[in-house]
């Protein structure tokens, strides 16, 4: 049962309100301090990618945000879009992401999948187990 | 924090500095104001990011953009960045061998048109 959740339309004015929220629960639930800023980084890409994915494909439903202080930290972000939209993330090298051709938006897909894989030692992009969706499932210690 | 963007010149060297929050939201205004640069003449462009506390990959696509854009017109773009939790960022993403990455404007302006 997740302590806090948030539920937000799918517009980038909200993701900096989902990152404070993400890094005020944690800082409750006791994650460190010095682990704080990249809770706040990884919840904003992940939100990020959860609000660009409902507006390219005009899925007008919220963004959810579950967190759990349960044991570790735990942030599941949940969006509603088609599944098959969100599987295939791949880290981009630096060939790739200087190459002419690599339009903005792949590019910041890349570097946001990049940045969640760097930031987050537990992390898992999975389909939601009911409807339509993925879910990116984040999970920190916490110094309890 | 609000994103902040000012911008002035150092000899050749037009520099923007950055300061507050660069994400989803606010990063099209930084996109804005780095393709006025370059449409207005600006061809040597240096951003500095000593103030930015944020930083996302909407604007790291956005600075990634600035960079093809001045090199299709034979400029050349370069960040300063001293601050260890967006160096990280830089590292993590490969950026670092993308961007020239300078501590200090001085040091950008120095590297002159081979940065």
């Amino acid at each position: 049962m997740a302590a806090v959740k948030l539920s937000f339309s799918p517009a980038p004015v909200h993701v900096r309100t989902a990152r404070l929220v993400g890094v005020a629960v944690a800082r409750r639930a006791g994650v460190r301090e010095d682990l704080l800023d990249e809770v706040r980084l990884a919840i904003g890409e992940a939100c990020t990618r959860a609000v660009a994915l409902h507006r390219q494909y005009h899925v007008p439903d919220p963004v959810l945000m579950e967190m759990d202080d349960t044991g570790s930290y735990t942030v599941r972000v949940i969006d509603r879009a088609p599944i098959e939209a969100s599987i295939g993330l791949t880290a981009l090298d630096a060939d790739q992401l200087a190459n002419e051709s690599l339009d903005e938006d792949d590019l910041t897909t890349g570097v946001g999948f990049a940045l969640l894989a760097g930031f987050v030692e537990d992390l898992q992009v999975r389909p939601v187990p009911e409807g339509i969706g993925t879910e990116v499932r984040m999970v920190w210690p916490v110094g309890r | 924090m609000e994103l902040s963007l000012t911008t002035r010149t150092v000899g050749e060297h037009t520099v923007l500095e950055v300061g507050g929050e660069v994400d989803v939201y606010t990063a099209p205004r930084l996109r804005e104001r780095l393709l006025e640069l370059i449409d207005g003449g600006a061809r040597q462009v240096v951003v500095d990011l000593g103030r930015v506390d944020f930083l996302d990959s909407t604007g790291l696509g956005v600075l990634v953009g600035a960079l093809k854009r001045l090199r299709t017109v034979g400029g050349t773009f370069a960040l300063v960045c001293d601050k260890e939790p967006l160096l990280k960022i830089f590292r993590i993403t490969a950026l670092d061998q993308v961007f020239p990455l300078h501590a200090t404007v001085d040091a950008a302006v120095a590297a002159g048109p081979a940065a």
